[in-house]
Formats: C-alpha cells, sequence, structure tokens
C-alpha cells in the first residue's frame, strides 16, 4: 500500500474542496446525493464487475436501510447513529438469508429473482400500515448527531457523506487487490475454473452480495436523515435499474467506475432537466423520461465497457483494471 | 359459494390468456434471440392507446385491431433495427439494458402523446354477459381466448408448415449450423421483433375493453409476462401458456378471497418460489420440444 498508488484519491480529496468555496446549497445536494448513490454502486459494483453476479433489486436494499433508520428514530426514539448503524446491519442480514438460495441463479434468472425480490419490498412499503405509513410514507426523521455534532445543513452532510465515501474507497481499493479480489475475479471469469482452483464461489459470492447489501442500506440510512422524509417512490425498480446503469456506464470491474457512473448518471438527470426545457420550450418530464432511455441504448451500443475505457483516449488512468502483482 | 369462485375461475382465465400470450412473445423472442425484451410490456400499451386513438376517429373496431397490429409490429422491428441489430455482441446484461432502456423511452413517449388519462375501448362485439351456472362471462374473453388458440395455431403453423418457420427452429437449435445452411440471423432477429410487437399490440387492443388502460401499466403486464414464462421454463412455448393461465386463476382466486392490495405480490411470491425451487420451469412434465 504505497502513496503512488493513491494519486486518485488525493486528486478527489483535492476536487472535494472546492464545492466548499462555491459554497451553493444546490452543489452541495446534487453533491450528497451522488456520494449517496455511490455507496450503493460501490457495493454493487464489487457484485457485478468483481464476482459477476448482476442484482436489479438493489433499491430493495437501499429503502430497507431508509425504512430502518426511519421507523427506528421516529416509532422507537433510538439514538441516530445506532440506527444508522442497524440501517446498514439489518439489509445485509437479509442478503446473507436469501443470498444462499439466490444467488445459485445465473446471468437472466438471478436478474429476473433480484428484480422480483425488488418489487416485492416495494409492494411491502406500500402495504405496511402504520409501521411503514404506506403511500405516503414517514416524515420528521430527526437529524443525524454524532457525538456533539449534528448534521443539519448541507455542507455539514455533504463532508460526512463524502468522508464515508473515501474511507469506502479506501476499503475497496485493499479488498480487490487482496486475495479476495483475485477470488472474486476468478469467478467472474469462470466458475467451473474458479472452483478448481480452490475457490468456494458460493461464499464468496454471498460475502459479494452481503457487503454490497450492508453498502446499500448504509447509502438508505443516510438518504433518510438527509432528506428527513421517506416514501416508497424511491426505492422502486426504476431506482435499481439506476444502480445498475451507473455499474455498467462507469465500466464494470473498474476502480473508479461506479464512482464515475454515479457522478454521470445524477448530473445527466439534472442537466437534462435544465436542459430540455430550454432546447424545447413548454417540454415537460416526459422528453426527459424519452432522451435519457434513448442515451442509456445509445451508450449501449456505442460504450458498452462503460465511460472508463474512454480515459485511454485522453490517457487519463481511470480504466485501473485489476492486474495480478508480482 | 360456487358461483363466486366459478366467476373468480373465469375472471382468472381471461387474465392469465393475456399474461399467456405476453409470455409467449416473451419466450418466442428469448429462444430466438436469446434477448429477454423488458419492453414487452410496453408494445402491450402503446398497441392499446394506439387503438384508442384510432377508435375516437370512428374506425370499425376490427380496422382498429389490424392498423394498431401492424403499427405496433412495424415499431418492434424498428426498434430492433435502430438498437438491438447495432449492438450484436454485446453481453446479455447490456441487452437487458438496451431493452431496458427502449422501455424507458416508450413510456415517455406513451406519457407525451397520450398523457396520464385512463382510457378503455369498446368491446369487440356488443351484447351482455352470457351467464355460465349463475356466473357472468363478459363476451370479450372470448375474443381473448379466440386470440390465444389462433395465436398458438398460428406459432404452430408458421414452425412446422413454412420455410421460415423451419429456419428460425434451425436457428435456435443451432446458430453456427443455420448460418453454414445461409439462414440469416439477422432476418429472424427482426421477424422476432416484429411479430412481439404485433402481438404485443394484439394482447393490448384485447384487453383494453375489460381493463383500463393508462400508459404505466407495461411495466408489470411485463412482468406477469415474465413470472407465466419462468413458470413454463423461459424456453418452452406451452409453458409459458400453461404458466400464464395459471397465474391469471392464483391471481384472481387471491385478490378475490384474501386481499387485491397483494395481488402483485402474489405473481412474485410465485416468480422467486418457482426460480428458487425449480429453476427449470414446473412444467417440466409437459415439455415440449423448444421453439
Amino acid at each position: 500500500m504505497h502513496l503512488k498508488n493513491h494519486k486518485g484519491l488525493i486528486l478527489l480529496l483535492f476536487l472535494l474542496v472546492i464545492p466548499l468555496k462555491i459554497d451553493s446549497n444546490y452543489l452541495y445536494s446534487t453533491l450528497v446525493v451522488i456520494a449517496i448513490y455511490s455507496i450503493v454502486v460501490q457495493g454493487l459494483g464489487i457484485l457485478m464487475g468483481y464476482a459477476g453476479q448482476v442484482s436489479f433489486g438493489h433499491a430493495a436494499f437501499f429503502g430497507l436501510g431508509g425504512y430502518t433508520a426511519a421507523i427506528l428514530t421516529t416509532r422507537f426514539n433510538w439514538p441516530t447513529l445506532i440506527a444508522l448503524l442497524a440501517a446498514a446491519i439489518l439489509p445485509g442480514i437479509l442478503a446473507a438469508i436469501i443470498g444462499r438460495q439466490t444467488l445459485k441463479l445465473r446471468e437472466l434468472y438471478l436478474a429476473l429473482a433480484t428484480l422480483g425480490f425488488g418489487i416485492l419490498v416495494h409492494i411491502i412499503f406500500n402495504e405496511g400500515g402504520e409501521l411503514t405509513g404506506g403511500p405516503s410514507g414517514m416524515s420528521g426523521i430527526p437529524n443525524l448527531t454524532i457525538g456533539t455534532i449534528s448534521f443539519d445543513n448541507d455542507q455539514k452532510f455533504y463532508l460526512l457523506v463524502w468522508f464515508m465515501l473515501l474511507l469506502i474507497l479506501i476499503g475497496i481499493y485493499n479488498l480487490v487487490h487482496s486475495r479476495t479480489g483475485r477470488a472474486l475475479c476468478s469467478i467472474r471469469e469462470s466458475e467451473y475454473a474458479a472452483e478448481n482452483a480452490g475457490v468456494d464461489c458460493a461464499r464468496l459470492k454471498l460475502q459479494a452480495f452481503t457487503f454490497s447489501a450492508l453498502l446499500a442500506g448504509l447509502a438508505g440510512g443516510l438518504y433518510a436523515f438527509y432528506v428527513s422524509f421517506i416514501s416508497p417512490s424511491p426505492f422502486s425498480f426504476h431506482t435499481s435499474v439506476q444502480f445498475v446503469l451507473m455499474v455498467v456506464i462507469g465500466g464494470l470491474g473498474t476502480f473508479w467506475g461506479p464512482l464515475l457512473g454515479a457522478v454521470v448518471v445524477v448530473s445527466l438527470n439534472e442537466l437534462l432537466r435544465e436542459i430540455v426545457p430550454l432546447l424545447i420550450p413548454g417540454a415537460g418530464g416526459e422528453y426527459q423520461i424519452i432522451i435519457y432511455g434513448i442515451i442509456l441504448v445509445g451508450l449501449m451500443i456505442f460504450q458498452p465497457k462503460g465511460l472508463s475505457s474512454i480515459g485511454r483516449y485522453f490517457r487519463l488512468p481511470l480504466k485501473k483494471e485489476l492486474k495480478p502483482e508480482g | 359459494m360456487g358461483e363466486q369462485l366459478l366467476q373468480l375461475l373465469l375472471t382468472g382465465l381471461t387474465l392469465g390468456s393475456i399474461y399467456s400470450i405476453i409470455a409467449l412473445t416473451l419466450v418466442t423472442t428469448f429462444n430466438v434471440t436469446g434477448i429477454l425484451n423488458l419492453a414487452q410490456g410496453e408494445f402491450v400499451v402503446i398497441g392499446a392507446l394506439i387503438a384508442v386513438s384510432l377508435q375516437g376517429t370512428g374506425m370499425p373496431m376490427a380496422a382498429v385491431f389490424l392498423v394498431s397490429v401492424i403499427l405496433v409490429g412495424i415499431l418492434g422491428g424498428l426498434l430492433e433495427r435502430l438498437t438491438i441489430n447495432k449492438a450484436r455482441g454485446a453481453s446479455s446484461l447490456g441487452m437487458l439494458i438496451i431493452t431496458i432502456g427502449l422501455s424507458i423511452s416508450l413510456r415517455g413517449l406513451a406519457l407525451l402523446i397520450w398523457g396520464t388519462d385512463t382510457y378503455s375501448l369498446p368491446a369487440f362485439s356488443q351484447g351482455g354477459s352470457i351467464m355460465i351456472g349463475g356466473a357472468a362471462l363478459n363476451p370479450q374473453s372470448i375474443w381473448i381466448f379466440a386470440l390465444v388458440a389462433v395465436t398458438l395455431a398460428g406459432l404452430y403453423g408458421f414452425f412446422e408448415h413454412t420455410f421460415w418457420g423451419k429456419a428460425v427452429k434451425a436457428s435456435v437449435y443451432n446458430q453456427t449450423g443455420a448460418r453454414l445452411q445461409g439462414i440469416n440471423l439477422n432476418t429472424i432477429s427482426l421477424l422476432a421483433f416484429v411479430s412481439a410487437g404485433g402481438l404485443g399490440a394484439a394482447a393490448g387492443v384485447s384487453i383494453g375493453p375489460i381493463t383500463m388502460v393508462t400508459y404505466d401499466m407495461g411495466f408489470m403486464l411485463g412482468v406477469k409476462g415474465f413470472v407465466a414464462a419462468a413458470i413454463g421454463g423461459l424456453s418452452n412455448v406451452g409453458g409459458a401458456v400453461i404458466g400464464g393461465i395459471l397465474l391469471g386463476i392464483l391471481e384472481s382466486f387471491s385478490s378475490g378471497l384474501i386481499s387485491s392490495g397483494l395481488k402483485d405480490a402474489i405473481s412474485i411470491i410465485i416468480l422467486l418460489g418457482v426460480l428458487l425451487i425449480r429453476p427449470e420451469g414446473i412444467i417440466g412434465a409437459i415439455r415440449e420440444r423448444k421453439i
């Protein structure tokens, strides 16, 4: 673990100072959303890019984290920090339970099963009655308090989530450059070969799945504390698709891919919201949806390996693939 | 009580027939191209919505049905040429994402043209319900049953008695071998999407008179189609039909006897159950030849 391996991370650290100078609430809130999604996508990136298992149900873990934090703080008056921990742990436990059977499925079957799981959890949020507040959700989630610091404004929250994301990035850097990371890659390349080389595929896939659910739950908890209101709609299938998109658009199995994907997808949504009404006067959200779909299809056709591979045109070290180290 | 059960059975059969058609198109496309088309539900909705607009111009219902089927068939072919065909060699995940992108765009398009209103279509034939043992059967249901029968007969005739049908079957059995025999897989993929569009529209126009039509109902219809197809094992035509009808009946009974709010949850639970316990489909025993 040398400093030179962290050039990117150090650069990121410097970039993160810029918004503090601009000090705009819109910028902070966009960046908080990017960081929260990034945390989900970091875990999903390990699952999809390294272990090679797809999930179209991560909005469910994200939502479970959010609802756990919301219910524990508003209904049971738990301290916020402990509720945040529970928000990460509960989806992790759930993933460990359902993962064993689910991860036996391959490719499209796994995609269908996780898609079904996501829809099911979304229905539970909607039909949860008193506990979840049904379709209208629940409000009045208190501010996150760690020690004596209360994260009550956008700037503080911005610093908190990006600090967490940085820690996660360092953790993931170490993970993918470890024996476990190489074993995960071997599963992606060929499960049979990996088994033959002595890799316990079932166990590792389950660990990757659980890890990704933990991160999704943590992000969900952060989301709940940030917006202080929760309802089923942000946790629908559409959100699961967005997470998968962020991973794929960023580039599967690349270190910077998930973060890049989250930045691109969130900025794209924001840009379309701003630009489309300028180009087509009187245009509503419909155009935004149509163009979003078209861009998605176009990216898959022309840049199927994700945007990280664009970096090579500019000699940027974005595509940092895992290579065996001598 | 007996009458109520019979009523639920008839409702379930009607609903199930629609799921069957959607499942049929999914399975056929999947067999032929290896693509799980998540935009299939949107074909159904767009077919129904086009029919709503055509019907507003005073066209007879038979013409409305035909024109809508043809238009959505063309749309399906167009989308295949513009996207799927351009992305040959993409991974199955990449293809899945392309169809998701298509479904997002199509839903946006439907919202743009038809808005968030709820529409209904007139029934194909006039006349009141037919009473069977105290339960009412909507005449539209008979049309839907007929559509399933015609579709199955059509598929059978196509695959068994036409040159192109045999070419498609050959390419399912052995892609390389088929290509070596001079069968153009590009054309076959186009054919699959044209028929998926046309059949989807047929299902949409037929179900319009029974359920209301809104721009955003396609996703759930598509998911129901997947559940039906998964019950049959994802690549089994006969299984898809039976899976669809089973799903319709189960949904009808569970929403009639337990709770209608959990109707969608039931089908998802069935999906997960089938996938986890028997991913090859629960209708393995009556497995037909794959087409």
